[in-house]
Formats: C-alpha cells, structure tokens, sequence
C-alpha cells in the first residue's frame, strides 16, 4: 500500500529576492567590477539573481578594508564586546531562520526539512558557541601564552566555502575568526552566494563595525585572489582535495597559516549485531543526507557477511519510500543536485561503476522535468579497486562492499587517501572503541551518522585535510601559537 | 441626590512595589508573616521585605531539589541561551536596577549604572560558559590498558548561597551565575540590608525561560535561615561569602555543613572586589568530576 502525499510547499514569499547583488566590503554593498553571473534555482533552473563578480582590485579592496577593521578596531576591542556583536549575529539569524532556510533551500536546492532543522539552527548555534569563547580566550590553549595573558589573533583571514551547506560553512569560519580577533574576507562559492550576501545585511543590522566581514563573490578566479593575497595572514579552506592542494602549493614559502578541510570518503562499517533499522536509518541519512553533497557522507557501506541480505533488502525498501523533488516541499527528503555541473559528474562516475562490474539499483522514482536531478543510487557487487570505491562522487550514490572480521573491516574502512570520518554500528561498546582507536578518521560517529555541534571539533586526517573546525580545538587556527 | 464630576488628581500617587520571596518560581511572603523595613544608606525608608524564616529556606531548598532534575539535565547550550535570555531581560530593566542599586548601595548614580552593565556583562560571560566548562575542565584520561576512560564535570546538586551583603547586585550575579550556569540549583540568601536589587532580579529571572526553582531568594537576616542552610541534609554545598567578616558565624555554619559533607566555599575575611574578572574558581567549587570507564576490544 502506498500514500499519496498533498503538496506541502514553504512559501517564498518570505524572500525579498532583488535582481542582481553585489560585493560587502568594508561595510557596504558595492558592485563588482568582474562580469555578473547568474545564481540559478537548481531545481527549477530559474534565474534568481545577478552576482557581481570580485576581479583582484576588488579582493585587495576587501582585504585593506578588513586590515583597516582590524588594526583599529576589532583587534583592539575588548572581547566581552566581540561576544556581544557575536551574540547580537545569533539572536538575528534565530530571528531570521526562516528566510535564510528557505532562501538557502531556493539556491542550494537541498530541502527545506533541512534548511530549517538543521542548517540554519546549527548556524545560530556556532555563533552562539564562538561568541562566549571571545571573552575566554586565555582558557582556548592552556600554556600556550603567558600566565595572564591572552593569545593574539592572526589578523586578516581569507576564507573560501563550498556550495554544499553555504551558511552553514560560513558560519564554521566567519564565528570562530571573529571570536579570536581576526577579520574576514569570504568568497562563497559562485552557485550559492544568497545567503552569505544576506548574512552582510545580518552584520549591518548588528552594527558590526565596517570591514570586519567582507564577502567577496566570484568562483575560482576570485579565490585565487583572495588566497594569494600577500595581506592575508590565515586562509581557512572547505572543498575538493585537489582545490586544497592547489592552495597549499600557493602558500608555500609564505608565512601565512592554513587549515583545509576537503573531500571524503567515508565507510559506515555495519556489524552483524547492530540493531538493523536504526543502522539502515544510519546508512540512508548517512550518504543521502543533502543529497549526498557532504563531505563526510558514508559513501561506503562496509556490511558484515552474515547480515547483507538483511541489510540490503531492508534498505531497498526504505530507499523506495525516499520523497525526491521540490526542495521547498517540507515532504521532500531528497532534493536537487547543486549545479549541472555537478549532476555531469555524478553521473560520468555512476556510468564508470558499472562499466567497471558493478551492479547499480535505484528506487522506482519519479524526477521532474526540469532542474538538476539524481535518483538515489546503490551499487552491489563493488571492489576496493573500483573508482566508485575510491573517489568521491559527492552525490547520493552508495557503494556497497563487505567483510568478515573486525580487522578486515579496519583494513578496507581504511584504505583510502582520504579520513574524514566514519561509521561503526554494533551493539557492543567495547568493539566500538576499539574500533575508534583504528580508524584513520578525523570523525568517528558510532550508532549515529552525520551529527555536528558547535562543541565537537571536526577535520580530517591524510587528504582530509588539515585543522579542526568546531569546539575549543576550532579556536585555535584562528589564534597565533 | 447630588453628584459631582470625578475628582482628577493633578500629582497622581504611586503604586507602590511589595517586595516578596521568590521560591518554586512564585513569588510567596514569608510563611512566617514576618517583614522587615528596608532603609536607603541614608536611613530613609525604601520599602517592606519579607523576613525569611526557617520554614521559607526548607521550602526554597525542596523547590530547588524539584528544579535539579529538569535543569541539569537540559542541554549546555539551552542552559547558555537562558542565562543569555537573563541578560538581555536585564537590560531591558538597566534604570530600575540603577535606581535600587544607587539607594541601596548608596553611590551616584553613575557609579550605579556601571555596576548594573558589569553585572549584566558578567552573565553574559558566565552564560558562555555552559558549554564550554566541560572542554576546559574534563578530560579523557590515558589509563595502562585497553580502556577508554574520561572525566566529565556535572553540577553537584542543590547550592545554599549567602549572597554578598555590600555588592547588591553585580556581588549577588557574580555569586549565583557561577553556581547555575553548570547545572546546579540555587537557594539564596539575599545581602540583608539591600535585597531589593535580589528580589527584581527574580522577576527579571520569572519572566526568563529559567524554570521555576531553579534560583530561590530569601530576604531577611542570615541569623535566620543560614543555620537551616547549613545544616540542611538535602543541600549539597554552600559558599559562605555572605557570612565575611563575621568569623565565628562562619565558622559555625562551616560545622554545621560538615553533617552531610557538604562542599563548603569559606567566606573571604572582607568582602572581594566584584570588578575584579572571575576565574574559573567559583565553577569549580560546585562541580563533581565524573569518571567513566569503558573496555576498549573486538
């Protein structure tokens, strides 16, 4: 028996969306003097608005104004009054939730379910977190600065985000860089702008002081300048490993310190013990979540012997209940895929697994006519040698392999360059962490997937990427040693 | 029968505040039906109090005791938002907590006004500390074999507070903040000769998120309710601060903690200077450390 479902779409009217935008810098919006370019709907394919794109005479524009904040202003403030610009951001953004979830859901296309339970909460959360840190600064690093003293910012940081939790990630950087006294020029990426342009209006409305954020809009061009500005002093990186690398071969020879947190892929190892619903819950929220656009998404499921029937047949059923479409449905679990870009490659990579061998299924599953659109996928029958095992497709595609032992498990979860996170789920506690201990992985989520706190420090080992983001950790790439 | 037009009064009287307890989240005289005459540092009358008895102080320990599972176990994050929503409300209010404070504590009104924004900045500060205590405090703890074991701090339970008697306001948030922001339920017993600044704090506290017996204020003379306090076998620590300069009254009442072992926070011989940036001392005081031990194997 099956259920239809009404449409239950979130009103946009909420959204004051204007034709075109420009740059924040030093306190005011101001055009760009690159060529404008287009912020598409990846769900319906319209045009929402113009950006302005930041050519180098912009980016080194944004990066004296946030010097200019940051020698007169906010390096210098105490920082019981920080915490309260930071504080007065939070309670905004919890104020505005609802318009920045629905703008983020128009622009991004992930669902409105989880724009607005999880995105936009989770933002006003970090800014809460890191405005409390700004007046404790000399509990962040016991012993590393004098007794009595407080440890120093690093200055003007040049941070750059990806398109997969845009506010989400401006608020991992933005929060902790103001926290500790630093300034901030940001780019977002070039597909989902929206909010982070919003965000500048938040920062007026909180009378932020001119220049301590700027937002520099534009794609790889515009970060490059931004990263290899000679007055930056920190770059704070999220996105592709090669990106990553790219930026790290920049900043070699200069004095400026970086932390990157890039691609994934991670396992979600099942044991024949866990309890199999919750697990299957695990796994589908674990790689479909955001439509797989997450950097730590279990994207391969590891399943003991004894259980894979069970295991894949219960989750073929939960996949055939998946809602794909409108992302402004609050029914939607599923929604469109950020950029056809993006779709091009899921798609090159899926065709890749089966002509390797593997086996691909996907629920019977309606998608709509226009827009950027991937069906839930899982792949059986797949190697450590396939490339489906092995790079990250950043879409919701599962690959599925299998093991025996505790120690084969371990030895196929790690096999990879990556270590960002990964997944255990069995009912005993000792194997648990035992399990912890051996992973290669920066995260390890155990009887849960894809949970985030402001509290909980987060970043990955080997190509991961380097640095934590989150928790009293997170402070510390933005404070000088 | 004659009428005559209502009588418009040109100079329109007052009304004029009860001051009451503050216990369970309601705001009950003393069940003693007891007050005292609250005077201004120049003698003049200001207002009634209630006179808190020992009745009063067992009920505020029992509101406490009913609050402590409910505030304990809310998330560090919610307990921050609500210390934060606290110092927010109290902005709103910063000219009444400047009036009562400059007639209590008898300074001008601009000494008055910076003790009421330190106070307020104070909360903000200790509100930032809920969900941070831990990452500063605890820690995980390598052990010689296959366990993995950790410390995490957790509030000790229901905390008696003799507030300062001279800092009205910003002595009183610096003494209750530290003891709540972790978790901990609160009795307290107000500075005796300038409670009004305490009792509209609990009004700011009422209308707040913080749940109901979660802070209780006694009004009143500590030779009344701190003995009970003290003594008290369902109070798991008190700070004394209240009590400085009178050692043998703070002496007798560290004795009388010592029935059920309370944790005791001494009083200062003098008052301490409130402006002073707080450590992290006044935290720790109410905190018991949590080990856990777990086996670590296939």
């Amino acid at each position: 028996m099956s259920f239809e479902y009404a449409p239950a779409p979130e009103s946009r009217a909420v959204v004051d969306l204007k034709s075109s935008y420009g740059l924040f810098v030093d306190g005011e919006f101001v055009d760009g003097n690159g060529h404008a370019f287009k912020s598409v709907s990846p769900a319906t394919e319209e045009v929402l608005a113009e950006i302005s794109e930041a050519t180098e005479d912009d980016v080194d524009k944004a990066v004296a104004a946030a010097r200019r904040a940051y020698t007169r202003t906010w390096s210098t403030m105490p920082g019981a009054e920080r915490a309260k610009y930071l504080y007065r951001i939070a309670r905004i953004i919890q104020e505005r939730s609802r318009e920045l979830a629905v703008l983020e859901s128009l622009d991004n296309g992930k669902p409105i379910r989880e724009s607005r339970d999880v995105d936009i909460p989770l933002v006003a959360a970090y800014f809460f977190y890191y405005a409390g840190w700004a007046d404790k600064l000399e509990y962040a690093m016991p012993g590393s600065a004098p007794r009595g003293s407080v440890p120093l910012p690093l200055g003007v940081a040049g941070q750059v985000i990806p398109w997969n939790f845009p506010l989400l990630m401006l608020s991992w950087k933005i929060a902790p860089a103001l926290a500790a006294g630093n300034t901030v020029v940001l780019k977002p990426a070039e597909t989902t702008s929206l909010t982070a342009l919003l965000f500048a209006e938040i920062c007026q409305q909180a009378d932020l002081p001119p220049g301590v954020v700027n937002i520099v809009t534009g794609a790889g061009e515009t970060g490059r300048a931004l990263v290899g500005h000679p007055d930056v002093d920190k770059v704070a990186f999220t996105g592709s490993t090669e990106v990553g690398k790219a930026i790290g071969r920049t900043v070699a020879g200069t004095r400026k310190s970086v932390t990157l947190e890039l691609g994934g892929k991670a396992a979600n190892i099942v044991f024949d013990d866990a309890p199999i619903d919750q697990a299957v819950e695990g796994i589908v929220n674990g790689i479909f979540f955001n439509q797989g656009h997450v950097c730590c998404a279990g994207s391969r499921l590891l399943v003991q012997e004894s259980v894979y029937d069970d295991v894949l047949a219960r989750l073929k059923r939960r996949m055939a209940s998946l809602r794909v479409g409108d992302p402004l449905d609050k029914n939607t679990d599923v929604g469109a895929i950020n950029s056809s870009e993006q779709l091009s490659r899921i798609r090159d990579l899926s065709q890749v697994g089966e002509a390797e061998g593997a086996e691909r299924w996907s629920p019977p599953c309606e998608l709509p006519d226009r827009g950027f659109w991937f069906a839930p996928t899982i792949f059986t029958g797949v190697t450590q040698a396939h490339r489906i095992a092995r790079e990250e497709i950043f879409g919701p595609v599962l690959s599925i392999l299998t093991f025996r032992t505790p120690a084969e498990a371990v030895e196929k979860a790690n096999n990879t360059p990556y270590g960002l996170s990964a997944g255990v789920w069995t009912d005993k506690g000792s194997r648990i962490l035992w399990m912890a201990s051996q992973l290669r992985a920066g995260v390890v989520w155990a009887n849960t997937f894809n949970r985030f706190d402001p509290t909980s420090p987060f970043g990955g080992y080997k190509e991961s990427g380097y640095g934590r983001e989150g928790g009293r950790h997170g402070l510390e790439a933005y404070l000088a040693k | 029968m004659v009428w005559r037009p209502t009588l418009q009064s040109e100079s329109r009287l007052d009304v004029r505040k009860t001051y009451k307890l503050y216990v369970g989240g309601a705001f009950p005289r003393s069940e003693s039906g007891r007050s005292y005459v609250v005077h201004d540092s120049r003698g003049r009358f200001l207002a009634n109090a209630a006179a808190a008895s020992r009745k009063d102080a067992r009920d505020a320990v029992q509101a406490a005791r009913k609050a402590f599972g409910g505030w304990s176990g809310a998330t560090a994050y919610n307990r921050g938002q609500v210390l934060y929503r606290v110092a927010e409300v109290m902005e709103g209010r910063h000219d009444q907590f400047v009036e009562e404070v400059a007639a209590s504590e008898g300074i001008t009104r601009p000494r008055a006004q910076r003790s009421v924004s330190a106070a307020i900045d104070r909360l903000v500060w200790y509100a930032g500390w809920a969900d941070k205590l831990a990452q500063v405090v605890g820690a995980t703890n390598p052990v010689a074999g296959p366990y993995f074991d950790f410390s995490v701090p957790e509030p000790t339970g229901v905390v008696a507070v003799l507030a300062p008697q001279k800092s009205s306001l910003l002595g009183l948030v610096s003494v209750v903040a530290p003891v709540v922001v972790s978790g901990n339920t609160a009795v307290v017993a107000s500075s005796r000769d300038r409670p009004l600044p305490a009792i509209t704090l609990c009004e700011v506290l009422a209308t707040s998120d913080v749940p109901g017996g979660v802070v209780n204020m006694l009004t009143g003379s500590l030779a009344d309710t701190a003995p009970t306090l003290a003594s008290h076998m369902d109070v798991n620590a008190i700070d004394l601060t209240g009590a400085a300069g009178d050692d043998e009254h703070a002496t007798a009442l560290e004795v009388a903690a010592v029935d059920n072992l309370k944790r005791v926070l001494r009083a200062p011989a003098s008052e301490p200077d409130w402006t002073q940036s707080p450590g992290l001392d006044r935290m720790r005081r109410f905190l018991e450390m949590k080990t856990v031990w777990h086996p670590i194997g296939v």
